[in-house]
């Protein structure tokens, strides 16, 4: 018997705004100016909410906190081709999807100050709780894409992770679930080429992250993770597939970490400062302004007012979050279980 | 009243389940067309359809994680891992969100799931077929953990644990599985979570016990003047009820057939100390496992509990 082909696989790669700020037309999705105003504004309150952050770590009055620099383009182009009544299940790098979705700011600062009130998510957003646990979350999003098909909730679930979470095994469990369920579920990974210290070719010898996706029978996509117009056209096709009941996607973003992995790393320790010039120079800000300036819809003038404006946002609301009081004693144990046993009462009163 | 073994008790109060409440799916692998490997879910899946009887892939973690998707969107999934030495893959999931996924989020989700489970010694079962490792999970607030001893406790414990707003681990003892049938009621009860069971009444020693073991301490304290607790939830578990009976008696035997060291009886005994320590009238004893791997069939009856070390253990603190 002579040997044949199974299987053999292509893997799309998907850019519509070049660094130069040119953009494919036949690929470029429908924008109003509004949108694509809304859009910029949306990735500068995410960068400045972020440059705050580590500044106010800096000065002692945030814990530890992941930046989230240079993932701006995945975070709000992905988020911006959401609806309201999709859910999310975030991993700990994403307040860029926070703040597009209109998570209350206040609340983000103040879960990274060691605050957990900051976890609780507005009724009307469907976002689960920061996975510190990394890939952990993927699981769930396939337990809720599941829920949702038995309810007939014509909705979807995406989940959302980084380049280091398609190494470890609830990535492989829950792609496979998806696969074999074939669920509304949209999974994008943000692959920022960094775990930590270890570099994507430290973390898979595949050629892309996209392709894992193929294994469990469905498609998977890279963008240029620093385009927005490229994730937002491939978010919105993914998301129109799930709920339209034609399965999983799964969407490799690729971008670069331009911080540290958090405020308590150094990244010079491991990587090489070319690297990182390199991808400054690609920065998904300064490309979306290119764009927009061709468009008539950017000048230094009105980048000056939206950073403003986005700086008056974000301090605004560190003023108000540092204004709050403390978490109560009472806040240790009221939501641990739907009702204290003997002991934890007990315990609670001895405190 | 039926006369049911625990499989057919187990298997009652699940299909009565799914018929009050749809919102009760069940997950796990070879549950449907198979019926399960010790075929606790047979039947459910003509009776309800393939969307509420899932058959997943083989993927313990994924199973307890759908769930915890599952019931943060409002189902009340029941997951079975096929043996508890198999729930050490899904171990991340119950501790770092099933138990913790109402305090992350401030009580925005919350988690109601049960996920069950055989365990135990003593049916000739490959490696990590036999595992008794409640004391374990017992270290997670957030996640009861639920034991019957008999058909009856089952279907009252597992019907309780489906409508308990948290998660659940409920540990089937895989021995007593088919060991003795009891009456059931066919309709609706629920033995209350938190709650210990007095098995047996008596007044001159005190034995805790719960799960598979159980049946075992009542046939060795038939010549004593024992009280029996059946603890039925091991966290939390009925401080009250404990401390009401070291009172009476002033002596305890603790029986479980973990492993020695941090086993459950290490907490309860801890307890007594702190609690009840002038009621006693002898030291507080443990009778398990050692402190070894659990053996294949050929060492489990030297590695399990035995009915002379019980009774040994009753004397000793009986002659104190």
């Amino acid at each position: 018997m002579p040997e044949e082909i199974l299987a053999s696989f292509a893997v799309k790669r998907l850019s519509i705004l070049d660094p130069d700020g040119k953009v494919d037309a036949a690929l470029m999705p429908p924008f109003s100016d509004a949108e694509l105003t809304r859009m910029y504004e949306a990735m500068v309150l995410a960068r400045t909410f972020d440059e705050r952050a580590v500044a106010l770590q800096r000065e002692g009055r945030l814990g530890t906190y992941p930046p989230i620099m240079g993932q701006e383009a995945a975070q709000v182009g992905s988020a911006l081709a959401l609806s309201p009544e999709d859910w999310v299940f975030p991993s700990f790098r994403e307040v860029g999807v926070h703040l597009t979705l209109g998570y209350p700011t206040v609340q983000l600062l103040q879960y990274w100050t060691g605050d957990e009130r900051g976890q609780q998510a507005p009724a009307r957003l469907n976002i689960f709780p920061f996975c510190v646990a990394v890939a952990s979350q993927i699981p769930h999003a396939v337990g809720a894409a599941l829920a949702a098909r038995y309810r007939r909730d014509p909705i979807a679930v995406v989940a959302y992770f980084g380049d280091g979470a398609t190494s470890k095994g609830d990535f492989h469990e829950g792609f496979n679930m998806a696969g074999v369920f074939r669920l509304p579920l949209v999974f994008i990974c943000q692959n920022n080429q960094w775990a930590i210290s270890v570099p994507l070719k430290g973390q898979t010898a595949a050629a892309s992250l996209a392709q894992k996706a193929i294994a469990y029978g469905f498609e998977g996509v890279q963008v240029d993770g620093n385009d927005p117009f490229a994730v937002y056209r491939a978010t919105r096709q993914a998301l129109d597939k799930a709920r339209s009941g034609a399965g999983p996607t799964f969407i490799e973003c690729l971008t670069y970490r331009m911080a540290d992995h958090t405020t308590a790393d150094d990244a010079s320790r491991y990587r090489p400062a070319e690297e990182v010039a390199l991808w400054r120079e690609r920065d998904p800000i300064l490309r979306l302004e290119r764009f927009l300036a061709g468009c008539g819809l950017w000048s230094e003038a009105v980048g000056r007012e939206v950073r403003e404006r986005a700086a008056g946002v974000i301090d605004a609301a560190a003023r108000e979050m540092e204004a709050l009081p403390p978490p109560a004693l009472a806040e240790l144990f009221e939501t641990a279980v739907a009702e204290l046993s003997p002991r934890q009462t007990a315990q609670r009163k001895g405190r | 009243m039926a006369q049911l073994n625990m499989v057919q008790a187990i298997n009652q109060a699940l299909g009565d389940e799914m018929a009050r409440d749809d919102r009760i799916v069940l997950l796990g692998e070879d549950i449907g067309r198979d019926g399960g490997v010790f075929r606790v879910t047979e039947g459910l899946l003509e009776r309800f359809g393939a969307e509420r009887v899932l058959d997943t892939p083989l993927a313990e973690s994924g199973i307890v994680g759908a769930a915890i998707g599952m019931a943060a969107y409002g189902l009340r999934p029941v997951a079975e891992i096929q043996f508890m030495g198999f729930t050490y893959s899904a171990f991340e999931q119950l501790f770092a969100h099933a138990a913790r996924l109402r305090s992350r989020s401030r009580g925005r989700f919350s988690c109601p799931l049960v996920v069950r489970t055989p365990y135990g010694g003593g049916i000739k079962a490959p490696e990590l077929h036999e595992e008794s490792t409640e004391a374990l999970f017992c270290q997670s607030p957030g996640l009861k953990v639920v034991v019957p001893s008999g058909p009856y406790s089952a279907k009252g414990l597992l019907l309780a644990a489906l409508r308990d707003p948290d998660p659940v681990l409920f540990l089937e003892p895989t021995r007593l599985y088919r060991m003795f049938r009891e009456e059931v009621p066919e309709g609706d009860y629920t033995l209350e979570l938190g709650r210990a069971r007095l098995a047996r009444a008596g007044s001159a020693v005190t034995v805790v016990a719960w799960g598979s073991m159980l049946e075992r301490v009542l046939k060795s304290v038939a010549n004593y003047d024992a009280e029996v607790l059946d603890l039925q939830t091991l966290n939390p578990f009925d401080v009250e009820a404990v401390l009401a009976s070291v009172s009476k008696t002033g002596r305890v035997v603790i029986v479980h057939e973990a492993a020695r060291s941090c086993g459950l009886g290490a907490e309860i005994a801890a307890t007594i100390a702190e609690e009840a320590m002038l009621q006693l009238r002898a030291p507080v004893l443990r009778v398990t496992a050692p402190d070894v791997p659990v053996p294949l069939a050929k060492l489990m009856d030297r590695y399990l509990p035995t009915p002379e070390q019980i009774r040994a253990a009753l004397d000793e603190v009986l002659q104190y």
